[in-house]
């Protein structure tokens, strides 16, 4: 029987990744490996002032005296960095400044990825999303930036910040996470190349879903974003990030950093869907995706929500945080991460409590197929001065299928008397009694895998805007086309 | 011939639970099989239904002439075969709408049909709930979470008239219902009697048969069918007891 529910498994866990394809266009690459010159030449492709450069050269020294950390529940092949190309931009003749502009074969790539860069193409019924598109290091449009300029909202790629606010980027950049933060993070700020910016002035509620597409192209190339977003007191935002990259045999490194700011009564709430490429059934390939993503509550009463729905990449590795200064601020982080084949994934999150009466709430829904290991690594820590503070983390694992592992560990540090920490945990496998209930009523193996691994994962997925959601239904079916133990 | 079993065989691990079963059902009839615990009643529905724990070691199951055992557990349930759970199974998450959605459509599907709106959907969850007197808000909870023993079984009855089987085998339904519930249950099943369908009802006591009259009484002992009559053999089962049963056979 066991035997029978592993083979229904594997059959519904074999599917294809639909997002594999190359296009094909004119690139602009820097000189293969990473050295002082690498970093000056993509400063000055960008036409960065003094400070950028400074920042990156700081970074990459910092960079050098630091190793790669071994902690992490993973298993990874060395990374050869002179092996990498840091910087790919798609050729451009000109400044785009409106839609015709953009390469068309730029456009049929992000059609193709469901992407619409076409303002003028809303869906029936839905709010109209601004879309900062990026194709290996640079963004290559930002839609609604113009509607989203009357709200004093600024929307624009990190490169377009960087001249346009100066003195905005120079502010926050690395106040969340600081160069010398993690190995992955150094290097991410010696060599990033684009990502989105994101302002919402004082008491601005923003109208529209603003996202950032991330793809991959270009092949031996790494891509090293930066986003930061920043919501002044009072304002509001939602924020949604999706990747995908061709399916190659290499590994290709992805190291990103994310960074939200959010002030006394401001809202953000960041919202990820990431299929990168994952390698194919036996491993062979995929994206090491290693990020740094934080934010802090730095004034009372704010709130940060990280929902991550995570299917793609061979390696996965990030801890999206929050740093709850601010008295009565509030963090969330809900997670489902998917493991398949030969995928390796340790995320969670950190809620560090500094203010008093601050809250957080960790859901962490662990799915592992195949030969895949799926850890959860979460700290909860709560300071003497954030009296009164609670935290609840649930965090769940599902077995499909019997060479898989799942892995939980958590860390709590409380140090008042006063505050409360609640950890819970479960594992548990798709039974044959579901499957078989499922069946008897006319429904397929792989749909009832789909159904049942939504239904484990509801509580996430409700926390993802609609336009997301039902994307995420469909690839976390998918991710496990071809798994049943 | 709706279903024809002839001298079948099961069991599981090695061990042989069904030692011959013969059973032979028309449309238009309404079958009790009744009989002590542990003499293979559930066996007997699980493998007429496909669970692959079961095997089946000899004989056969024709079901409209097909022979079950080539089709798979989803293609017996899209011909028209409805197992009615003696434990329906907790799927956390998964709304009964969701579910019985998923399943109307790839019967649907198998059928050729077009997936029905959802509005057309969501008008028919209403009028079947209306059917077979669900009042409370089933439909809007994740299948059979938190369910109580009567919600649970109120809700196979429900699963039943959404999905309008050929076929029903209701495992030990009554078991562990008040009865109000147990009046629901029965009313469901006669609510959904047709000429065209059959019922095949599982029980250990007599007294859901006080609600569902059946055409025929069988009792399995040891697993095979000992003794068939009409709706009389259950009541002088309900007089005499499983122990009558077991002397004869000794």
């Amino acid at each position: 029987m066991e035997s029978e529910a592993n083979k229904i498994l594997d059959e519904v866990t074999q599917g294809d990744y639909k997002y594999g394809f190359v296009t094909d266009i004119d690139t602009e690459f820097a000189p293969t490996g990473l050295s002082e010159s690498t970093i000056r030449y993509i400063s000055a492709k960008k036409n960065e002032p003094d400070f950028m450069l400074e920042f990156r050269l700081k970074a990459y020294r910092h960079w050098l005296t630091m190793t790669q950390p071994k902690w992490a529940h993973l298993n990874i092949a060395p990374i050869n960095f002179q092996e990498i190309i840091f910087y790919a931009a798609p050729k451009k003749k000109k400044e785009v400044s409106s839609l015709d502009e953009v390469d068309p074969e730029l456009l049929a790539t992000f059609n193709k990825l469901g992407i619409s860069l076409d303002e003028q193409k809303k869906l029936a019924g839905v709010t109209s999303v601004a879309v900062d598109a990026v194709i290996d290091s640079v963004s290559v449009k930002t839609t609604f930036s113009e509607t989203l300029s009357k709200h004093g909202i600024i929307f624009c790629s990190f490169s377009e910040a960087v001249q346009n606010h100066p003195d905005l980027v120079r502010q926050y950049m690395g106040s969340v996470v600081p160069y010398t933060d993690n190995y992955f993070a150094a290097l991410n700020s010696a060599v990033f190349s684009d990502g989105s910016f994101c302002f919402i002035p004082k008491g601005v509620r923003c109208p529209m879903e603003l996202s950032t597409y991330f793809r991959i192209n270009a092949a031996n190339t790494g891509q090293f974003e930066r986003t930061l977003i920043v919501a002044e007191e009072g304002a509001y935002v939602s924020y949604m990030e999706g990747c995908t990259a061709p399916q190659r045999d290499e590994n290709q490194l992805h190291a990103a950093i994310v960074e939200i700011v959010a002030m006394k009564d401001a809202e953000v709430k960041y919202s990820t869907v990431q299929n990168w490429y994952p390698g194919d059934k036996n491993g062979l390939g995929g994206i090491y995706n290693f990020v740094t993503k934080r934010g802090i509550c730095k004034g009372s009463n704010s709130k940060i929500s990280w929902t991550q729905v995570e299917t793609g990449s061979a390696i996965t590795w990030k801890y999206p945080s929050c740093i709850l200064l601010g008295d009565n601020s509030v963090g969330e982080f809900y997670s489902v991460a998917v493991t398949n084949n030969y995928q390796q994934a340790d995320t969670g999150t950190k809620m560090m409590h500094l203010g008093k009466n601050t809250r957080s709430t960790i859901i962490s829904k662990g799915i592992s197929a195949g030969n895949s290991n799926n850890s959860y690594r979460g700290l909860v820590r709560i300071s003497k001065n954030a009296l009164n503070s609670r935290n609840y983390s649930q965090c769940d694992s599902l077995l499909l299928g019997a060479r898989c592992g799942a892995h939980t560990y958590p860390y709590i540090q409380v140090d008042n008397k006063s505050s409360i920490v609640e950890h819970e945990a479960t594992t548990s496998k798709i039974s044959e009694d579901q499957l078989f209930y499922c069946q008897q009523r006319g429904i397929s193996a792989e749909s009832a895998i789909g159904l049942i691994v939504n239904g484990y994962a509801k509580e996430v997925l409700k926390q993802l805007p609609m336009e997301f959601a039902v994307e995420a239904q469909k690839l976390l079916s998918i991710s496990l086309e071809g798994s049943v133990g | 011939m709706l279903l024809s079993i002839k001298n079948l065989h099961a069991g599981i691990n090695g061990k042989e639970i069904l030692r011959g079963v013969n059973l032979e059902v028309n449309k238009g009839e309404v079958h009790a099989i009744m009989g002590p615990n542990g003499t293979g009643k559930s066996t007997l529905a699980s493998v007429i239904a496909g669970r692959e724990v079961f095997d089946v070691t000899g004989g056969e199951i024709l079901y409209q002439g097909k022979d079950l055992q080539k089709l798979s557990i989803e293609d017996r349930a899209r011909e028209g075969i409805f197992l009615g759970f003696q434990y329906p199974v907790e799927i956390p998450g998964v709304s009964i709408t969701n579910f019985m959605r998923t399943a109307v459509n790839e019967i649907r599907k198998f059928k050729g049909l077009d997936q029905l709106p959802a509005g057309e959907f969501l008008r028919m969850m209403e009028e079947r709930k209306r059917l077979v007197e669900i009042t409370s808000n089933l439909t809007n909870r994740s299948v059979n979470e938190g369910f109580s023993g009567g919600e649970k079984k109120k809700n196979e009855i429900f699963q039943m008239a959404m999905l309008e089987p050929t076929l029903a085998i209701l495992d030990e339904t009554d078991s562990g219902l008040d009865i109000d519930a147990l009046r629901i249950v029965a009313n469901g099943v006669n609510k959904l009697r047709r000429p065209d369908n059959a019922f095949v009802v599982i029980t250990h006591y007599q007294r859901l048969l006080d609600y569902i009259v059946p055409d025929f009484v069988h009792v399995l002992f040891q697993g095979k069918i000992v003794k068939s009559g009409g709706k009389e053999l259950a009541l002088e089962l309900e007089e005499k007891g499983y122990d009558w049963i077991k002397k004869e056979q000794e």
